[in-house]
């Protein structure tokens, strides 16, 4: 499967998708602003708390082109942050003592030459360090195989998708054998001593929906996760991180082919929660692109929605200035609301 | 002719139907609420005998439901089919076990 980018989709523009998102296909949707929501919940304009997490996407290049991926990565994706963009922001988090965790993603982060050497330079600084493994990278060439020692030793939180305890449907979202080269990284992990009680080497795992519908309850499919893995494959893992699907890129592309757009954004909207709205991730996270601009989140980097103030680039910021800023929304926001809601670390009301 | 008795739409309003008499509706969707909680079953099982259930009573709404969330809740296709034929199976059980009862009447009028 190819990019939408590299199909020349109509959603690879995002002017275009953000006005399908705003107002249908056919532009005809009418749906309730989330700015009204927010309005009702007393949290517009949305304000950032205090800007604690920094999460960086160093590249869109995956070795995987998962259904419901809404970066769009794949492989035929080449932007990938170059070293200089990299040190710029290790000066950020040198100078930002209150930045205490970077939270690395792409597509598959260690496909960047530079990624190794990236997370080293940030070790230095004694952040606590989050990457986002697709677990397949492992397995995909010998040169990956040590990553497990690798994260090991530099103390690497590693958060891995894996949506659902079964072929069928892990597959069905990120490919065939997906699900049996996740299972072989995750005993590899498991091997190095991750997801295992009194190693403090920590593994997630996250859930997304393989279709056009919400997670169910995190505690829930946490406990299953935990039973089925452990009796089938012998694999541990600390947490299950339940993410719900943003109507982005190919998500958003899969809901428009199937016929599910509509319903699944009325499903959004009527699951809005705000006290998930009061907890959404955007207000004490700052995302930065592969080219060093700075977003919001990771969902309005997807959408090019850079920063509302002039620290507008990693090469300018300033700390204080995003902390005053107004956050961008849009009608994809309500899938970080609806329900218990969805984060990068999975629902925000507990 | 478009016009049925059953509409998808209407499986929203399901709510709506303590506009004719609340107390009564808002002790039912409590009971509902209750009914459905992870408890000695989970709620995940008991989405499943839902989606078995509406099958039996055959109410369009209530598979409509049931198996968006049955899914939602983990469970596959196969599973989900299973319990649709414990449905049918009982269902026609519960005929074919009247036979007895159609034997019985035969062999007592019968020479």
């Amino acid at each position: 499967m190819k990019s939408l980018k590299a199909q020349n989709n109509i959603l690879a523009d995002t002017h275009e998708q953000v006005e399908i998102i705003e107002h249908g296909q056919a532009g005809d949707l009418t749906l309730i602003p989330f700015q009204q929501k927010l309005e009702k919940s007393g949290l517009y304009p949305l304000k950032p708390t205090q800007i604690e997490t920094f999460q960086v996407n160093i590249g869109k290049m995956c070795n995987q082109t998962c259904r419901h991926c809404h970066v769009d990565a794949g492989p035929d994706r080449k932007e990938i942050m170059t070293r200089e963009t990299m040190q710029q922001c290790i000066d950020v988090l040198k100078e930002n003592p209150e930045l205490k965790t970077i939270d690395i993603t792409g597509g598959a982060p260690e496909l960047n030459p530079n990624f190794r050497w990236f997370i080293e330079e940030i070790k230095m600084l004694e952040k606590h360090v989050i990457v986002r493994c697709n677990l397949t990278i492992i397995l995909a060439n010998k040169k990956y195989s040590d990553l497990p020692q690798f994260y090991k030793q530099h103390h690497v939180e590693v958060v891995s998708s894996l949506p659902f305890y079964t072929q069928d449907r892990t597959d069905r979202q990120r490919g065939i054998g997906v699900f049996e080269d996740s299972i072989k990284a995750l005993q590899m992990l498991n091997n190095a001593g991750y997801g295992k009680e009194g190693t403090a080497l920590i593994l997630n795992l996250v859930y997304n929906p393989a279709g056009a519908f919400l997670p169910a309850a995190q505690s829930s499919l946490e406990k299953e996760y935990k039973q089925v893995l452990k009796e089938k494959f012998a694999i541990e893992f600390n947490s299950l991180f339940t993410i719900t699907n943003m109507p982005i890129n190919r998500y958003l592309d899969y809901l428009l082919t199937s016929g599910n757009y509509q319903t699944y954004m009325e499903k959004l909207v009527n699951a809005y929660n705000p006290y998930a709205a009061e907890n959404v991730m955007c207000r004490n996270t700052i995302s930065v692109g592969w080219d060093g601009y700075l977003y919001d989140c990771d969902f309005n980097q997807m959408l090019e929605l850079k920063v509302d103030c002039n620290s507008r680039h990693i090469s300018d910021f300033n700390r204080e200035k995003l902390n005053r800023r107004n956050i961008i929304i849009g009608q994809h926001c309500y899938g970080c609301t609806a329900g218990s809601g969805s984060s990068c670390g999975g629902t925000v009301v507990k | 002719m478009n016009d049925t008795y059953y509409k998808s739409e209407d499986l929203k309003k399901f709510g709506n139907v303590g506009e004719f008499q609340k107390p009564l509706a808002d002790k039912f969707f409590d009971y509902y609420g209750e009914v459905f909680k992870d408890s000695q079953l989970t709620a995940r099982e008991k989405s499943l005998i839902a989606l078995a259930v509406a099958h039996a009573v055959q109410c369009p709404y209530c598979i409509d439901a049931y198996s968006s969330d049955a899914y939602e809740k983990g469970w596959s296709e196969g599973q989900m089919m299973e319990a649709v034929h414990v449905a049918c199976a009982i269902r026609g059980g519960a005929s074919l076990v009247h036979g007895v009862q159609m034997m019985n009447k035969v062999k007592e009028i019968a020479m």
